[in-house]
């Protein structure tokens, strides 16, 4: 097809000089012309801010999501059910503001410290204790709820370590769970690779890196 | 190694043995030139450029670089571009070597010096038939400094560096929605939410605020719906939702993690990661849900991060077998091509260059590749560690 055009092309020169003469800004393919050619102004392709950082909005005072989109939350009821379904123990996104301001109390558990094998988050026989002594407590407790944060070392792609970490805190949430803590109380945030207890690139970090860590979240106090 | 890695690959080697040997040689010929990328992406055009200087011709050659299209002296080229930068505007005239035909005369004026270059190339790279352009795309990707990490966006070349978040905390997983909004995972409220943001305004809005995991938010190429990860059902799953986060839909219910979707160009499908085999492997599903397909990747395994590419030829993605490497596969599975040591590819809208990330001493370092050559240039250093890149479309 484009040797065609070429051959066309081969048989008009001098026509096609004489006719494109008069006008003003074709662009295609011709034989031994200087083109006219155009002027046009350039953008940047419609990225807006260029420049301007354009703001950046507070996000402090967002409004809660309501309930949990209608959808079935892994069986999940209001009541709390010991054993773990198949897709795991769902939660009630509107139940979120029941945890946000609450007390916080990371150095309670700092000792139950939970670590975890590399690129695994099955709970090591060697960390059942700390989790059952943090059960214990919450069964005690009834006002109090639990944040578990879920981590990984750094030889992981990013977001891949942070559904690992999601999935380490929730073994450990389901592991409460059968304990009889209702997970209800128990929220799980992962930070993937982001927050190393040890920020070193060696093994003795990355077995430090592995881990989840309990806050332990009480009523806010009234004065 | 896996053991069982290790015995296919006795057995793929017993059999090769047992072949002929004419045909091995013609086997290993072709593997040869699939490694070297011959057989996946086009090779350059040579062009010989001439007439320009400082910034503007520094930009050019770098923006037709990218494009698949090499500078190189006269004697070896099969295209002319001859133009100028006057100060105000550049023009350039792209004429056939052999036949002495000129295939396009451009001048551009506005803007600075830069973006006239990069509008330019864009222009040859289409005339070439190697567009789209990429001269005025942006890249999208995070920096970290300590525990704080904030959004970046840089034109692609690594100029014009604007920082986009100042939360003073983890942001993370930006992706593009058009070129004035993006999505992205932040954790100003002490748990990972996927927010909105428009860029010229500065409005943001929270689009995922579940209990647990949100995260890895990928906007489809028709600007319809969001693939997302959460794990409000208990596990980090796929989901699918409208702009706003409404109108959710669980694609997958796994016991194991899935991590990091992205969608095919025509926006039916999705590709991402799961763990339900027991290792890393990459997955398509329809978007309107229903059963998944296993994407082969056969040679590399612990595979994650997919990208599909905008002709839709191609899904990059990181294998991790102790290093991590940037590969790619046809959309439909099957031999694996390792591109480079690194990993989180991001295709251009010329589904030829990708962004990726290498590290360095433990930090993440961008860097571009011509995915046919293996050139790579280093862009956009900040703070201690970049990563995560979104190239624009």
């Amino acid at each position: 097809m484009k040797k065609n055009i070429t051959i066309f092309a081969r048989l008009l020169p001098v026509i096609l000089v004489i006719a494109v003469g008069t006008t003003a800004c074709s662009r295609k393919s011709r034989f031994g012309s200087v083109l006219p050619g155009r002027t046009s102004d350039v953008t940047d392709g419609g990225i807006a801010g260029r420049g301007t950082p354009g703001g950046n909005r507070n996000i402090d005072n967002v409004p809660p999501i309501g309930g949990n989109n209608g959808l079935n939350p892994g069986g999940i009821g209001v009541n709390p059910i010991p054993v773990v379904p198949e897709g795991g123990l769902g939660t009630d996104s509107g139940k979120r503001t029941e945890f946000d301001g609450m007390d916080r109390h990371p150095e309670t558990f700092e000792t139950q410290t939970v670590y975890f094998d590399l690129d695994k988050w099955n709970i090591r026989p060697s960390e059942i204790e700390k989790i059952k002594t943090v059960a214990t407590h919450l069964k005690a407790n009834a006002s109090h709820k639990l944040e578990v944060e879920g981590h990984c070392d750094e030889r992981g792609t990013e977001e891949y370590n942070r559904s690992l970490g999601e999935k380490r805190a929730q073994s450990i949430r389901e592991f409460l769970a059968r304990e009889g803590v209702s997970p209800d109380n128990v929220r799980t945030v992962s930070y993937g690779e982001d927050k190393p207890a040890d920020p070193s690139h060696n093994e003795g970090a990355w077995s430090k890196n592995r881990r989840g860590v309990f806050i332990l979240l009480t009523p806010p106090k009234t004065l | 190694m896996n053991p069982h890695a290790y015995f296919h690959q006795l057995l793929a080697a017993a059999l090769l043995l047992a072949l002929p040997t004419t045909l091995r040689s013609a086997e290993q010929d072709l593997d040869i030139e699939r490694l070297r990328g011959g057989s996946l992406f086009a090779k350059p055009i040579p062009v010989f450029v001439s007439g320009y200087s400082g910034e503007a011709d520094t930009v050019l050659k770098n923006d037709l670089f990218f494009m698949g299209i090499d500078s190189v002296p006269e004697s070896q080229a099969q295209y002319l571009l001859t133009g100028k930068y006057d100060g105000s505007q550049i023009d350039g005239a792209l004429m056939d070597k052999i036949n002495k035909n000129y295939i396009t005369r451009q001048a551009f004026k506005g803007g600075n010096a830069r973006l006239q270059a990069h509008t330019l190339a864009d222009a040859i790279a289409v005339a070439l038939g190697r567009g789209p352009g990429i001269g005025r795309s942006k890249i999208v990707f995070r920096a970290k400094r300590g525990a704080i990490s904030e959004l970046f966006i840089t034109d692609f070349d690594g100029q014009n560096l604007q920082q986009i978040t100042q939360d003073g905390t983890i942001t993370a997983a930006p992706c593009w929605a058009g070129r004035d909004a993006l999505y992205y995972t932040s954790y100003k409220l002490g748990n990972p939410d996927i927010y909105y943001h428009k860029l010229s305004s500065g409005e943001r809005r929270p689009v995922a605020r579940h209990l647990g995991l949100n995260t890895s938010a990928a906007v489809s190429p028709d600007g319809q719906h969001i693939a997302m990860i959460l794990s409000k059902g208990g596990n980090p799953d796929l989901y699918v939702s409208d702009l706003s986060g409404n109108n959710l839909r669980r694609l997958t219910t796994t016991p194991q993690e899935e991590s990091s979707p992205c969608w095919s160009p025509d926006s039916r499908e999705i590709c991402y990661v799961s763990k339900s085999s027991g290792a890393n492997r990459l997955y398509r599903i329809s978007s309107e849900g229903g059963a998944a397909r296993s994407v082969p990747t056969i040679g590399v395994s612990n595979c994650t991060e997919p990208s599909w590419s905008p002709d839709g030829k191609f899904i990059a993605f990181t294998s991790q077998a102790g290093s991590f490497r940037v590969c790619v596969v046809e959309a439909k599975g099957g031999d694996a091509t390792i591109l480079i040591e690194g990993e989180d590819p991001s295709w251009a809208p010329n589904s030829r260059a990708i962004s990726y990330v290498r590290r360095q001493n433990g930090n993440r370092v961008l860097s571009l590749l011509d995915a046919y050559s293996k050139r790579t240039k280093d862009v956009a250093r900040v703070w201690e560690s970049t990563s995560q890149p979104s190239w624009s479309r």
